[in-house]
């Protein structure tokens, strides 16, 4: 058994209305090992959901469309399978978890019935022996009293509560890899904790690996051992966490790494920013895609879009000035931040 | 010199903002049909004793049931020997002026109804619709008969009528999504500004319902005028010989096997009028929407 | 040192709940905030952090009395607005108002955003309509928008540019106050912070003064010069930020420090990973609201209430384990 879960090559994801093409997500790349964990970062339009959506094949089609690339899942190309062996992998190879817990459950079946419904769906057991199994998973996401809650509906849970729900439907079947998209974006702090806690917990007793879609990159640094990097649907910098946390190399990533807020920076001194936003992905995008809002642009940043380049061993760098042999130095922050406040 | 150059553009911008409302009306090639197809209606009323080949009400024993093309008569007579040409294009007059004139009337009331009901809520919002409740119970036409036997007939009460028939439609329509509506940030933004409540309902609450009640309006001109014809049919509407569409289609219901022109005639000029109008409503409720930038 | 601007004794809103049986009366209610006390002084920023539930946003919104309060008094400039009539109400809220935390939601989406930085303008009658059309352009300036951008409707903006729109509209009647209810939350981390040195520049610029609630405890902790505390419609623990990042007493807030995700994959924190969610307003637990969840908990927490206690340096708590020593 090879120790490479998913294989990932240049997917690419349009969207189509009317006349204009959305290139959501433009040849994204990466590896993913079992028991590894992978996290997508980004803002909003980075095309990180498209991503997590489309290895499940379930972005809505149309308008979505995966116009190329590979998903190799244990050596098996996702995107040539029946749409019946399709949803036998979702589920029970792969599932997914969504960032809104409530509107992701129905809310007029019991919890219990949603999860015994994808015990049964995937593995052919009696109604009782899902049952043992629903209420052995209520209890293993840390859910108390699981026999009384298993007769509850959605509403009657906490946002946490149905997030571990959500979690236990997930993992029912054992799955090699879970896609979670936001999943604590909606939840306060100390649940996220908890979540996060429950969730590395899991991990290790299930052996499933995981896809951490997140714009907050404390999530990344809290469950992930790589990191991909996303901007206006390109990856522009993919590696381990330890290597974009210490030698980050786009300047997108430095900006990134640099707005965060953190118990560093000093009491009145004015937060690093990235000046402008995120491209129109219906437009065209000739050159770098960040090069509009990067400080370090040359000519051929407007004319040619960089390849990924692996500048070190395992650190994948999409920058004209960041290959093995030439390495763009990082501008000092205090005097980036005072010519962004200016400008 | 640079800021006051920029305050005229500023007040540009509510011109070209009307402008641009007819603009995109146009620029939508079904709703400039719809348009175009409503011009035509109105003016064919405004200028009938002009357009008219016949009196309407002139009746020629000699003459009676001739088919589409004869000589004198355009599209033919009906079984009094009248013009249907003429008849037709009076009858827009009546049409449209029960037509537009009911779904004003019900819409004007109802949307207030419904305003006040969605907005102030509790006890507004229950005796209200309630009492829409109880006048949506009686069926439509019982509804209209009842009040022609009350008011008498004429064209103003048949607009009335039909006027009244048509008030907890919008009443409800514009409720619901004034609840909705009311429900937003922006509301709130609004309240927190110090605004008063008319102007957060005439300013806010109403522009951002306006677009399911437009498509409402429209569908129910169509229901009026067809409610017209059947008071027309059970005498209570217009009186014979005063010729309306409504009126025409039941004539000319009882020659359908050998005559079919007779209904068929009335029946297109309510299908294209419909249709029209319809258009025309989607048309305006998209150009409407700040988002469609035709 | 000079009058506290805003000052807010006892503030309590209960909400009453509707019965399950028709036609009767219920008697419980959701106690959202359940006596609150805190002073703002001019020009300083006031943190309030707490989970959902915890009654922040009804907070601020009696505050400048958008929803009526229970009971309590709300004195702005010496003057109680709780129970002010309606006109003295409007005339004195111009100094005090809000920005709101879902940028998307809080504009109008058929008005142009000129209308909509002008409308606080129209509705208090103030100037005639030229001195308007430059009262928000100079706005749009100040925020970092353009003139051209007055005649754009909202969906044309990003997330960030929207909120600079609501930003220039609680600016244009120069308020003393601003009550931002989580304006940065929906926001992406760059822009984020374009939004939060925005606020830090206007506070020098305009000498404003904010109330700045917000979940994220590093936004808090960078925005603000004083931070209070709330679990379950009640001020746990308020101080300076310093006191309250450095020298946390409550547990709570302890628990709440301790859950801000790590700020690099080497850091091994210290959890406290507090048990279940936010209990259920309507029963609070007795004693303590927070005893349940605590994991300090001794005996006095299930039955008495504890009362916020000096600690110095400006500091208050409301433990029992502070009563001890």
């Amino acid at each position: 058994m090879s120790n490479e879960l998913l294989k990932v090559e240049n997917l690419e994801v349009q969207f189509k209305s009317g006349s204009t093409v959305t290139k959501a997500v433009n040849g994204v790349s990466f590896t993913l090992n079992r028991k590894e964990n992978i996290g997508i970062v980004g803002e909003s339009g980075s095309g990180k959901s498209v991503t997590a959506t489309s290895l499940l094949r379930l972005i809505p089609s149309p308008p979505g469309h995966i116009s190329g690339g590979k998903i190799l899942f244990e050596g098996k190309d996702l995107l040539t399978l029946s749409d019946k062996e399709m949803r036998d992998i979702r589920g029970n190879d792969i599932s997914m978890i969504f960032q809104d817990p409530l509107t992701s459950l129905n809310p007029v079946f019991t919890v219990g019935d949603q999860i015994m419904e994808s015990i049964k769906l995937h593995q052919k057991v009696s109604k009782k022996e899902a049952k043992q199994k629903a209420i052995q998973m209520l209890q293993l996401v840390g859910i108390p009293a699981p026999e009384k809650r298993l007769n509850m509906y959605p509403h009657e849970f906490s946002g946490g509560m149905r997030q571990r729900v959500m979690i236990a439907i997930a993992l029912s079947c054992n799955p090699k890899l879970l896609i979670a998209d936001e999943p604590t974006t909606a939840l306060d702090v100390t649940v996220q904790a908890q979540i996060l806690e429950l969730m590395k917990k899991l991990q290790d007793e299930f052996n499933t690996s995981i896809i951490m879609i997140t714009h907050d990159l404390g999530v990344v640094w809290e469950i992930c051992h790589k990191v991909l990097v996303m901007y206006a649907g390109n990856v522009i910098e993919y590696g381990t966490v330890e290597e974009i946390h210490d030698h980050p190399m786009h300047p997108y990533t430095w900006g990134l790494l640099d707005s965060q807020i953190t118990e560093n920076i000093e009491d009145h001194e004015m937060l690093t920013t990235i000046p402008g936003s995120p491209p129109d992905l219906r437009q065209e995008i000739k050159g770098c895609p960040f090069a509009p809002r990067c400080s370090y642009t040359q000519d051929i940043c407007f004319s040619k879009a960089p390849e990924m380049v692996e500048v070190k061993e395992k650190h994948f760098v999409a920058c004209h000035f960041q290959t093995k042999e030439n390495r763009l130095n990082r501008k000092e922050r205090s005097t980036h931040v005072r010519a962004v406040v200016k400008s | 010199m640079a800021e006051s150059q920029a305050i005229l553009q500023a007040s540009d911008v509510v011109e070209t903002n009307e402008r641009s409302l007819f603009k995109k009306l146009i620029r939508n090639r079904f709703a400039a049909f719809g348009l175009f197809i409503m011009l035509l209606l109105i003016l064919t009323a405004i200028f009938a004793p002009i357009l008219a080949t016949h009196s309407p009400d002139k009746m020629n024993v000699t003459k009676t049931l001739l088919g589409i093309g004869a000589e004198g008569h355009l599209l033919g007579t009906d079984n009094y020997g009248r013009d249907i040409f003429s008849r037709l294009v009076y009858g827009a007059r009546i049409s449209i002026l029960v037509g537009l004139g009911a779904v004003l009337f019900g819409a004007v009331i109802g949307s207030l109804l419904g305003v006040i009901a969605g907005y102030f809520g509790g006890k507004f919002d229950s005796i209200i619709m309630r009492i829409m409740d109880g006048l949506s119970a009686f069926p439509f036409i019982l509804l209209a008969i009842t009040l022609m036997s009350v008011l008498g007939q004429g064209l103003l009460n048949v607009i009335i009528a039909i006027g009244i028939g048509n008030i907890p439609g919008f009443a409800r329509v514009v409720r619901g999504q004034v609840l909705s509506v009311k429900q937003s940030e922006y509301i709130e933004v609004t309240r927190s500004l110090g605004a008063k409540h008319g102007r957060i309902i005439f300013h806010h609450v109403l522009p951002n319902s306006i677009a399911p009640l437009i498509v409402y309006a429209t569908m129910s001109i169509a229901g009026a005028i067809i409610s017209e014809a059947s008071l027309s049919f059970l005498g209570l509407g217009v009186q014979p010989p005063t010729a309306s569409w409504g009126s025409m289609l039941q004539d000319g219901k009882n020659f359908l096997v050998l005559n079919p022109h007779m209904a068929t005639i009335p029946g297109l000029a309510i299908l294209i009028t419909v249709v029209g109008i319809n258009l025309f409503g989607d048309g305006l409720r998209d150009a409407l929407d700040p988002k469609m930038k035709v | 040192m000079s009058e506290p601007l805003l000052k807010v004794r006892d503030l309590r809103k209960y909400f009453p709940i509707d019965s399950p049986i028709p036609f009767k009366r219920s008697n419980q209610s959701v106690k959202a905030v359940d006596g609150v006390s805190f002073d703002v002084m001019p020009g300083e920023t006031l943190g309030v952090v707490g989970e959902s539930g915890c009654g922040k946003s009804t907070m601020a919104r009696l505050v400048n009395q958008l929803i009526p309060p229970s009971s309590g008094t709300v004195e702005f400039r010496g003057e109680n607005l709780v129970g002010m009539d309606a006109k003295k109400l409007r005339e004195t809220r111009k100094s005090i108002q809000m920005v709101f935390q879902d940028p998307y939601a809080s504009l109008d989406p058929r008005k142009t955003v000129g209308e909509l930085i002008a409308e606080p303008l129209v509705i208090h009658r103030i100037g005639d309509k030229a001195s308007q059309k430059k009262r928000v352009l100079e706005l749009l300036e100040v925020v970092g928008l353009s003139h051209y951008h007055a005649k754009r409707y909202p969906y044309e903006f990003s997330g960030g540019q929207r909120q600079r729109i609501n930003i220039a509209r609680a600016l244009v009647l120069n308020p003393d106050i601003i009550i931002c209810d989580e304006p940065v939350s929906a926001l992406d981390v760059s822009v984020q912070a374009q939004v939060i040195n925005l606020l830090k520049e206007l506070q020098r610029d305009y000498n404003l003064t904010y109330i700045f609630i917000s979940h994220d405890l590093n936004v808090v902790r960078y925005m603000c010069d004083r931070i209070a505390v709330m679990y379950l419609g009640k001020i746990v623990e308020m101080g300076t930020y310093k006191e309250i990042y450095e020298n946390p007493k409550h547990p709570y807030t302890k628990a709440l420090l301790s859950a801000i995700p790590k700020e690099s994959p080497h850091d091994n924190k210290e959890r406290i990973i507090l048990k279940d969610a936010v209990p259920n307003p309507i029963n609070p637990p007795t004693g303590c609201h927070f005893h349940e969840r605590c994991p300090y908990m001794m005996d006095i927490c299930s039955t008495k209430i504890p009362q916020l206690m000096d600690t110095g340096n400006g500091h208050i708590a409301s433990c029992h384990l502070l009563e001890e020593n």
